[in-house]
Formats: structure tokens, sequence, C-alpha cells
């Protein structure tokens, strides 16, 4: 078994694209589920 | 009684001694799954099937065995994770996090612990395939390491996969020593209100197609664990396939179970098993678990500098997939600090929100290395 030090240094992209990917996808998801939440919240009905 | 005596001589020939190691490790699972209940639901099964497929002349596996058929017919081709986890779509309750939609974030910090594991399994694993495979432990979820390492023809499967299940098992010993270590006993005290707001039917029903549709559009290879996990959520929350959903949550996620946990061991023999690749690969597991802890809990540190409104950082470990155990573990260990501060909502809110991003993570894996 060897040390494979290009490959160590080459995933660092990964890390990096993957994590940033990872965190688009949940801001997305926030903003869905906030706007969602606006949308189909129970409007309250004025008492007379 | 000749034949009988034959059949055991061939224990001692060419590599064969090594399958009671094997017999040894699959009752050291079953153990684990009936003494300590650590998911029995997977390490029986696959304790069993260890025992099955390390016998001399085993008439499990091989062309015509009955595990190598299911093998092929249900987890070669991913379908067996991928129609379980319509079944645990269909167990998840996403309302603590459609309540409180900023602890999506805990579940996407606490799956820094795959990438972690992608850097240092790079470094001794020549191949990125295993590499990928092994980071995937990190996912906490059973279903995503199989289809990613199988996908990917993963080297190590079977380890992969005991690593997997077994450190989730092992959540409640390795999450607290963790958080104890990254945070101070005054962070630990830190109250959450729980938010009472209800969630409407439609937002819980569009929930799930919008995931599907996002998380499709920006990692492709995650449709199918994506889609299906989704799809198991969408027959419980639409109100109107009741019977489906009893149906997804309880017979199939269980008969599914029992298939995969018994059919896995396929990957367990001797030969492929007793590597000293094996060790690290228990290692790399261990170090992502760790890794996602840290990164949750660092994340909602990181949160806490800029927000007025502060964020008990164990919520943050609380992201990891692996659900529900985490959750209760944060919850726990809130009450044991403040036994008025009641995490198990926020906590679970996170939880749940890691199941969707570790099923990202298994695919922007996948796009990377597929």
């Amino acid at each position: 078994m060897g040390i494979y030090l290009d490959n160590f240094l080459n995933s660092f992209f990964y890390m990096g694209v993957g994590m940033l990917g990872i965190f688009i996808v949940a801001a997305i998801l926030i903003v869905s589920v906030v706007l969602l939440n606006k949308v189909t919240k129970p409007k309250k009905k004025d008492k007379q | 009684m000749e034949v009988i005596y034959e059949n055991f001589l061939l224990l001692f020939q060419g590599d064969n001694w090594k399958m009671p190691i094997m017999w040894i490790i699959g009752g050291i699972l079953i153990f684990l799954a009936i003494k300590k209940d650590m998911e029995p639901t997977l390490l029986l099964p696959m304790g069993f099937g260890t025992i099955l497929v390390n016998l001399p002349f085993s008439g499990a596996i091989g062309e015509d065995g009955a595990l190598e058929i299911l093998f092929n017919a249900g987890i070669a081709n991913e379908l067996f994770p991928l129609i379980l986890f319509i079944g645990i779509g269909a167990m998840i309750d996403f309302g603590p996090l459609l309540t409180n939609p900023k602890l999506i974030l805990f579940g996407a910090a606490a799956q820094f612990g795959i990438f972690m594991t992608l850097s240092l399994a790079s470094l001794f694993f020549p191949e990125s395939k295993d590499a990928a495979s092994i980071a995937i432990i990190g996912a906490a979820d059973g279903p995503t390491s199989i289809v990613v390492a199988n996908t990917l023809g993963s080297n190590y499967t079977g380890a992969i996969m005991v690593a997997a299940y077994s450190y989730m098992a092992l959540v409640p010993i390795i999450q607290p020593p963790i958080i104890k270590l990254i945070t101070t006993k005054k962070e630990r005290r830190i109250r959450m209100n729980v938010k009472g707001a209800k969630v409407s039917k439609l937002t819980r029903i569009l929930f799930p197609i919008i995931v599907t549709l996002v998380a499709g559009l920006i990692a492709p290879a995650s449709i199918s664990l994506v889609g299906f996990l989704m799809f198991g959520n969408l027959i419980r929350e639409c109100g109107v396939l009741n019977s489906l959903s009893e149906t997804a949550q309880k017979v199939l996620a269980n008969l599914i179970t029992i298939f995969l946990g018994i059919t896995v061991a396929v990957r367990m023999q001797a030969n492929e098993f007793l590597q000293l690749e094996t060790l690290m690969i228990l290692g790399l597991g261990l170090f992502a678990f760790i890794f996602d802890t840290v990164g949750g809990v660092m994340f909602a540190k990181l949160m806490n500098l800029f927000s007025k409104n502060k964020v008990n950082p164990m919520i943050g470990a609380a992201g990891i997939s692996a659900f529900p155990m985490s959750a209760r573990v944060v919850h726990k260990m809130g009450l044991e600090e403040d036994n008025q501060n009641f995490l198990l909502m926020h906590a679970a809110g996170a939880n749940v929100s890691g199941q969707i991003a570790s099923v990202i993570a298994g695919g922007m894996i996948l796009n990377f290395f597929g």
C-alpha cells in the first residue's frame, strides 16, 4: 500500500464543489419552504 | 461418515482456513444485534449471511446460489436499497424541518465528513472509485452507501456496508464525546424555543416534489435515490394513500430489509473481506462519522457568530443522517445539561434534513466518479 499524494491534492476540488453543491440545494430548499409557508398560510378572517 | 470427514478437511485446503475467522465475525455481528441491540434489522441478517457464504463449496453462492441470485436481482442493480428508500421516505415526518427551514443548513454541514474522508481515503487508495465509496460511509445511510459503492464498482463493498451499518448503530457512543470536546457547557445549555407554527398540508405535499426537482437538476445522479425517498414521503403526506403508506413503512421496509441484510453478505466472503484494507476502511468510516459531527457543530457555532438568536450547536451534530438516533442523542445531551431544554423537535428537523443532504452528497459523488 502506498501514499498517493496527487489523488489527495485533487480531492480538495471535489470537497469544495461537493459541499458547495449541497449548500446550494439547501439554500434553494430553504427559500422554497419559506415561500411555500407564506403562500399556504391560512388567512385570518376579519371579525366584524 | 467419510463424506462428512472429507468436507471437514476442505477447511484446511487453500485459503479456506480464513473461513472460521469469518464465522467469528458473523457471530460478532449477530451478538451485537441481539445482545447490544445495534441495528439488529441489518446486522443479524448480515452476520448470518456471513456464515452462509463462508462454508466450503457453499450452495448459497456461485452461479445457482440463492444469495448470488438475490444479489444480482436486487443489489448489483441497486433495486433493493431504492425500494427500501420508499419505506424510509414514508416513515419520515418533515414537519419539524418545514416549521424551521434553516435547519436544512445543519443537514448540509453534517455531510462534511464525507468529503474529508474522500481526501484521506484518496491518500491511501489509488482508485477513486474505492476512495469515493469509502467516503460515502459518512452519509450514515445504508441504502446510499450500497447504491454508491455498487454503482462505482468498488472492490470493498462488504467492508463498506459493515462499516456504514455498524457506525450508524454506534452513533450514541461516537457523537457525545466529540460534541463535548468541541463545545462549551454554556453552549450546550443554550435553550431553543419550539416554534408552534403548523405546516399546511399543501406544503407537506409540495415539499417532496420540490426536493426531487431541485436535487435532480443539480445532481442528476441522485435522482433515483432522492426520487424514491421523496416518493415514499409523498405517499405518506398526500392523505389518500394511507394503506400504501402503512404498507411501505412496515411490510415493504421489513421485507426488503430481510433480503438486503442477508444478500449483502455475498460481499463478506473471506478472500474479499479479510484484507488490511478492511481495517483501514473501518478506521476511515469512524473518521467520517467524527467529521460529520464536527462539521455540523462547527457550522452551528459559525452561525451563532452572525445570529442574534443563538442556536444550540449540538443541533448541528443531529444533521448526520443516522435517523432517528442522532436526534435522540442530541436531545438527551441537552436534557443532561439543562433539564428544561427540549431540543428534540429542532434535532429531528436537522436529522431529517441530513437524510436529504446525504442522498444529495451521494448523487454528487456519483456525478464526480461514476
